[in-house]
């Protein structure tokens, strides 16, 4: 932050400020607002009952369970890559941070698709499937899968920077006194990149928790069984069941508040600045 | 002969004992094997293979069909009001997102750490929910849509409801990536040219927008990806009427649930396609940026 | 004892060091000095174990441990940047590598404290154990480096660029310091410096490095006195360089005869090379004219800077400061009473 202020005329500034006031109001303030009170329209008696209404619990659990087995997945991956890319030098390093990357910008639908093209009935590995009696596409394999890829690059992206920056000395040290590999990684490398990692690991899950498209297309909407969270936001809605709709929807703004609450007070508190915009 | 090159090779060995060239350790710092080999397993795993079958299904498609059904009259529809809509986002995001990076960096007003935390409200809201708050707000009887409904304005259910749901998903992308680069444009440069005569105009189009533009255009640029391939804060708020608001990735959808694989994969690959030349792209200004810095 | 054969390595096409050979005696306090990019880092880490040569051996008392990796050779090794654990406290930096020693050989975390104190009062920091790196300033940072190295108990002791990071009073200090540490605890000690006053100042034995090949070995004494090549002689210490022409065993600078004797050198162009302190003024005029174009004082003499022919060739020389300075634009003469030929070097 720039350590003086401009002196531009007050006019300018406010007239400034209130149009940039305005723009978040309208496109980040209100919406966050009209969810909450959407939900509570009917007051807290209906607002709660659509909570624990057994189709809104069996939601809320799978959607717990999708994100307790992907972000762990995705953590070691980050880990692993992360080590690799930072503590070593290997030719094509910068193709494979490319590739890495590359489910940012990939269709959360496309992401479902390549599963059901694989997997589904009609896929290369559907008959078999079938035969076998395994289930994947419109399961909860499938589910954890498409929000694996959705969520694929988010903690490598976060650790890929930071251990680059910190470089290799502090390992070397360790090892040199006689510390393991493993030991060296759980005792010099893991404290010094905790809020990196803890910060990875919130948006991870925020988005593994709220993917929408991705599980669309390969969860098969079987209420119940295979809705998640936001799965079944969307068939509240559509049922014109608005108000259990927001409901719903106001735990998942409710997750993405402490999210962007625990996020923040990592960035104040411990100086850890995020560095992409992805 | 077998003999001989082994009486060869032996020879070299005894030859080259006293210095003998070893397998080249790189580094003392272990577990690059055993990382790199789940990195790229993983990879292979969750990303490449999965994305190789889809190219493979198109490629199964031949090229006619491959046309007929990826660049239908539907499909060229849904293309433009995606591409359209995503641009105009872009565009305005483009505008106020830099305003709002401005105000954030420049100026000193009340609320403005908790504002600037909100900025990111899109990257942890789940689309879903803001795809029905975004309608709730903008429908003919909601708090906005009731405002405008009698202006003639429609907003819910057309390509302009689109447009705000993309504002909405691509708004971080423009602030995050301006900030820090105006931040390092000191005052003091603005003062240098006010002092050298420069109006307020002038230093902002001369000295302070070209000194951001590569941060802008990557803001622009990844915008732009994110917002191609937007689903669930869209579908709710477009109306999805084909050849009217039906955007690519929903199309998508629709051809899957009525078991059109061919036309399914056609567009997907479309739309994977236009995501690498997005990321071409964005890698383009970043390696651009870092030139011009070096230089 | 160590010992180093035609060790050799490289970067993809950067070669770092080429066929070095060294052996460094048991309790011996040596200098590895080069500028930077002469590979004086990269054979002390070889040294360590901390990187590996392409060629060559590395032998510690006639045993070979090349291919053995640093935690086996037990070395302290004493980061650039002290590379100290910033999330620990400073007994638990020290205390770090006996901690992490199989459970066998582990001793008690209560014998682990004792011992990790016993270092801290050793490098004079008693009762800063609780603090943590960050709030330590430079010095105290590379002492907790040092106390966090020897607590592993190593007979060999590496450093590299020990003092660099100090500034100039507590690196004195410092220095004067770990020599006496050195001695006390019988180690045998290696240092990387890119400073030869330091190197000179601290060290038994000097190893002067150039992109990647030992240019000489010998006493502070012997390197600052006796340099072997045109490197070595212009790297370390203070020095004039004339160029000269050989003819007959003489050399010749433009067309005055200078009293210095050339062996083993053909007939040609060559490098004459001479400390500011080698030279007396002559009484008579004769020797080599020096027009005066800058003087100040440096300690116990006058350092003379001026220009020694038409060309405008610079040189600096030490007079006595007991004699008044002389004036600016005079004209003083003088004769070289100690030099070294070179043959020219390629440019670098």
């Amino acid at each position: 932050m720039s350590a003086r202020l401009p002196n531009h005329s007050l006019a300018v500034r406010r007239l400034l400020i209130l149009g940039a006031l305005v723009f978040i109001g309208f496109f980040l303030v209100l919406p966050l607002v009209a969810v909450f009170a959407e939900a509570l329209s009917k007051g807290f008696a209906t607002y709660g009952a659509a909570l624990v209404e057994p189709d809104a619990i069996s939601a809320i659990k799978l959607t717990l369970l999708v994100a307790a087995i992907s972000v762990p997945l995705n953590v070691v991956f980050g880990l692993c890559a992360a080590w690799a890319i930072a503590k070593f030098d290997f030719r094509g390093k910068s193709v494979l941070v490319t590739l890495i990357d590359l489910p940012f910008s990939i269709s959360p639908v496309v992401a479902g698709l390549v599963y059901v093209l694989l997997f589904g009935a009609q896929g290369w590995a559907g008959p078999w499937l079938i035969d076998h009696g395994v289930r994947i596409i419109f399961a909860v394999p499938s589910i954890v899968l498409a929000t694996v890829l959705v969520t694929f690059p988010f903690v490598a992206r976060e650790l890929i920077p930071l251990m680059q920056e910190q470089g290799r000395n502090d390992e070397e040290a360790a090892l040199a006194l006689g510390a393991s590999g493993f030991r060296t990684f759980l005792r010099v490398t893991l404290p010094n990149i905790r809020w990196g990692l803890l910060y990875g690991v919130l948006l991870c899950n925020a988005r593994a928790m709220g993917e929408f498209g991705a599980v669309s297309v390969v969860s098969g909407h079987l209420r119940g069984l295979t809705n998640t969270m936001p799965l079944h936001v969307e068939i509240l809605y559509n049922e014109y069941n608005f108000v259990a709709a927001f409901a719903v929807a106001s735990l998942l703004a409710l997750l993405a508040l402490v999210t962007l609450v625990l996020k923040t007070s990592l960035e104040w508190k411990f100086g850890y600045s995020h560095r992409s915009a992805r | 002969m077998e003999i001989a090159l082994s009486s060869q090779l032996q020879m070299q060995a005894v030859i080259e004992r006293p210095r003998r060239r070893r397998r080249s350790r790189k580094s003392i710092i272990p577990g690059f094997g055993l990382t790199m080999g789940f990195t790229l397993a993983w990879l292979s795993l969750i990303v490449l293979i999965p994305l190789s079958a889809l190219f493979l299904r198109a490629a199964g498609l031949g090229w006619s069909e491959f046309l007929a059904v990826g660049f239908s009259e539907r499909a060229m529809a849904a293309y433009r009001i995606s591409f359209g809509t995503v641009l105009a986002a872009a565009v305005i995001n483009g505008v106020f997102g830099l305003l709002t990076a401005w105000v954030f960096v420049r100026y000193e007003f009340p609320g403005k750490r908790v504002l600037n935390a909100m900025v990111d409200l899109p990257f942890a809201l789940p689309t879903a929910v803001a795809g029905i708050a975004l309608t709730a707000l903008y429908s003919p009887n909601g708090w906005v849509g009731r405002f405008l409904e009698p202006l003639g304005i429609k907003v819910a259910y057309t390509p302009i409801g689109i447009t705000i749901a993309l504002i909405f998903i691509g708004l971080p992308f423009i602030v995050r990536s301006v900030e820090p680069v105006l931040a390092d444009v000191r005052v003091d440069v603005e003062d240098a040219a006010l002092s050298l005569g420069a109006r307020p105009w002038q230093v902002f189009a001369r000295v302070i927008l070209p000194a951001i533009m590569p941060a802008l255009l990557t803001g622009f640029a990844l915008a732009l990806a994110r917002g191609i391939g937007e689903y669930g804060s869209v579908i709710f708020i477009a109306g999805n009427m084909p050849f009217k608001s039906e955007i690519a990735p929903l199309l998508i959808v629709t051809q899957l649930e009525q078991y059109d694989y061919a036309a399914a994969t056609a567009i997907a690959t479309v739309m994977l396609l236009a995501s690498f030349a997005m990321l071409l792209v964005i890698n383009g200004i970043q390696a651009w940026t870092r030139r011009k810095v070096d230089q | 004892m160590i010992s180093l054969h035609h060790i050799s390595k490289s970067f993809g096409a950067f070669a770092a060091l080429h066929n070095v050979d060294l052996t460094v005696r048991d309790g011996e306090f040596l200098a590895l000095l080069g500028p930077s990019g002469s590979g004086k880092t990269t054979l002390l880490r070889i040294i360590a174990g901390l990187a590996f040569p392409d060629e060559g051996y590395v032998r510690f008392n006639g045993e070979d441990v090349t291919e053995l990796p640093v935690a086996e050779r037990k070395v302290g090794f004493v980061f650039q940047q002290y590379a100290l654990f910033k999330h620990m406290t400073v007994l638990d930096n020290v205390g770090f590598g006996l901690s992490v020693r199989s459970r066998a050989q582990r001793p008690s975390r209560a014998k682990i404290r004792a011992r990790a104190r016993e270092l801290l009062d050793l490098v004079q920091l008693d009762g800063l154990g609780d603090r943590y790196p960050a709030q330590l300033s430079g010095g105290q940072q590379q002492r907790v480096a040092l106390a966090r190295a020897l607590a592993v108990e190593p007979q060999l002791l590496l450093l590299d660029e020990p003092f660099g990071a100090l500034d100039a009073k507590v690196r004195k200090e410092l220095r004067r310091w770990l020599r006496q540490l050195h001695e006390q605890m019988g180690l045998t000690s290696i240092f990387v410096t890119h400073d030869q006053e330091e190197a000179l100042e601290l060290a038994d034995r000097v190893v002067v490095l150039d992109r990647g090949v030992i240019e000489q070995i010998g006493t502070p004494e012997e390197v600052y006195m006796a340099p072997r090549s045109g490197f070595v002689s212009g790297f370390v210490g203070d020095c004039n360089s004339l160029p000269v022409t050989v003819r007959g065993g003489r050399a010749q600078f433009e067309d005055q005869a200078l009293d210095v004797a050339v062996d083993r050198l053909r007939d040609g162009n060559a490098r004459l090379d001479f400390r500011p302190h080698d030279v007396v003024l002559s009484e008579n005029g004769h020797g080599l004219p020096l027009h005066v174009s800058g003087v100040y004082r440096r300690g116990g003499s006058w350092r003379v800077e001026g220009t020694v022919n038409s060309s405008g060739q610079i040189v600096e020389i030490d007079l006595d400061a007991d004699q008044p300075a002389p004036q600016l634009g005079s004209q003083l003469a003088f004769s070289i009473t100690r030099a070294r030929v070179f043959a020219v070097e390629r440019a670098h």
